[in-house]
């Protein structure tokens, strides 16, 4: 199976209202050929997934500024003024949700899980609406599985199998939104051939990844 | 004390509480400042919310490398030993109890350990980042910031702010002293002579706890 695709017809898998995950870690990295190319295109309405709103001029901060969100759910949306701008006018509905309970959201809808158990959030704004359950004799949250229709990814080094080697802190989201999507497309860094990669180095199996894109220049 | 000389007598305090072979995350702002001052002998390992552990002093300039950023998104190095993961296992070790301290900035924080530190409704909504989990988890949470905001008390009987966490904060240390979250209340362990006891209650907006035993700041 041929997973090498153009950034062309990555963008074009992606369409009005769909629901998105992002990886990456105020802006380091978001898959920035994508992302630039669905700005170009003008997808609309969508629900981002990412871990912040990045900067105004930096990677998915653009999708905010191009007003292509509808809504986002996210831990922090400081870096980016506009967000708050569009949240405060009404026209951007934002969630926020604790760094460490997004990654379980993630995560619990990847494994298949019904969600998570979380003491992180009792007592606060966080917990509002949400059910507490009492476990050996702690109180927790409740805390829902978060899926998408897409996750946008970025690996290093990505073999033509899809399995993933990350460089450094660029790991993030991305192991975690990889095993959550209907479709996952990887933004490389360099594609290399089957083989190339030592399977001791390898983080995310090729089986959770549809598409490849990117590679050298 | 101008505003330098406080935010360095407030983060070398931090750093004394310290311990060998402690995992420390600092927060942004003051807290980062706490790494300067690690008493010598002392061996800690900074963990970055991001995905590592490890993590080193500021790059020089020009060796800045654009896939190593804190919390914050500043760039950062990694020492040897260092290492990467998802956020996941980040917050693993975060939610998990594996952080022995925190050193964080806080809005408001009272007399009962609760800390807010993450919004002003109306004026400022960055988002909570990791600072719930962290301060939900860490073994010790320690509050490193100014006494006060422009006058106006932070130290209270009860927080306004929207809430961080409920009940976690350990230690409080200001300019003006240190201040240990108990049953009982806010008890003033150490002051700093350039103060007296007056002052720092005027300054506080709980009662505060006086030991006979109150430690008088040697250096400062």
């Amino acid at each position: 199976m041929n997973k090498l695709i153009s950034i062309a017809d990555a963008v074009n898998m992606i369409r009005d209202g769909m629901t998105i995950m992002v990886g990456g870690f105020l802006g380091v990295k978001n898959p920035f050929r994508i992302i630039d190319a669905m700005v170009e295109k003008g997808v609309k309405d969508i629900t981002l997934i990412a871990n912040d709103s990045s900067f105004p001029e930096v990677g998915i901060g653009k999708l905010i500024v191009n007003k292509q969100v509808k809504k986002l759910i996210a831990s922090h949306i400081g870096t980016n003024k506009e967000t708050g701008n569009q949240m405060n006018s009404g026209e951007l509905e934002v969630e926020l949700v604790p760094q460490g309970t997004l990654a379980e959201r993630i995560r619990a809808a990847g494994a298949g899980l019904g969600g998570i158990l979380t003491p992180t959030g009792l007592g606060t704004i966080v917990a509002e609406g949400k059910t507490i359950i009492e476990s050996d004799g702690r109180q927790y949250l409740l805390e829902k599985p978060l899926r998408a229709d897409v996750a946008l990814i970025v690996g290093a080094k990505v073999d033509k199998k899809g399995n993933i080697r990350y460089a450094k802190a660029t790991r993030n989201f991305n192991p975690l939104m990889a095993t959550a999507a209907d479709l996952v497309i990887v933004e490389a860094d360099e594609i290399v051939e089957v083989g190339e990669l030592d399977p001791d180095d390898i983080i995310t199996p090729g089986i959770f990844v549809d598409y490849i894109v990117g590679g050298k220049e | 004390m101008d505003k330098n000389k406080e935010k360095e007598v407030i983060a070398k305090r931090a750093a004394k509480e310290l311990k060998d072979g402690d995992v420390v995350n600092l927060g942004i702002g003051l807290p980062t400042l706490v790494a300067n001052y690690v008493p010598e002998g002392i061996e800690i390992t900074l963990q970055s919310e991001n995905g590592f552990l490890g993590m080193g002093p500021a790059p020089k300039p020009g060796e800045e490398d654009p896939y190593i950023v804190n919390a914050g998104g500043i760039y950062t190095t990694v020492n040897p030993g260092g290492v990467f993961f998802d956020s996941a296992t980040s917050f693993l070790i975060i939610r998990g109890g594996h952080v022995d301290v925190t050193v964080l900035g806080a809005l408001e924080v009272d007399e009962k350990g609760n800390l807010a530190n993450w919004m002003v409704p109306g004026k400022m909504v960055p988002g909570m980042g990791g600072a719930m989990d962290l301060v939900t988890g860490a073994k010790k949470v320690i509050i490193a910031m100014n006494h006060t905001a422009k006058g106006n008390h932070k130290i209270l009987k009860e927080c306004t702010l929207p809430l961080t966490a409920v009940n976690v904060v350990d230690l409080i240390i200001t300019e003006m002293g240190v201040l240990e979250v108990t049953d009982k209340g806010l008890v003033l362990k150490e002051i700093n002579p350039e103060y007296t006891v007056e002052e720092v209650q005027n300054a506080t907006g709980a009662q505060l706890i006086i030991p006979e035993d109150l430690k008088i700041w040697e250096e400062i």
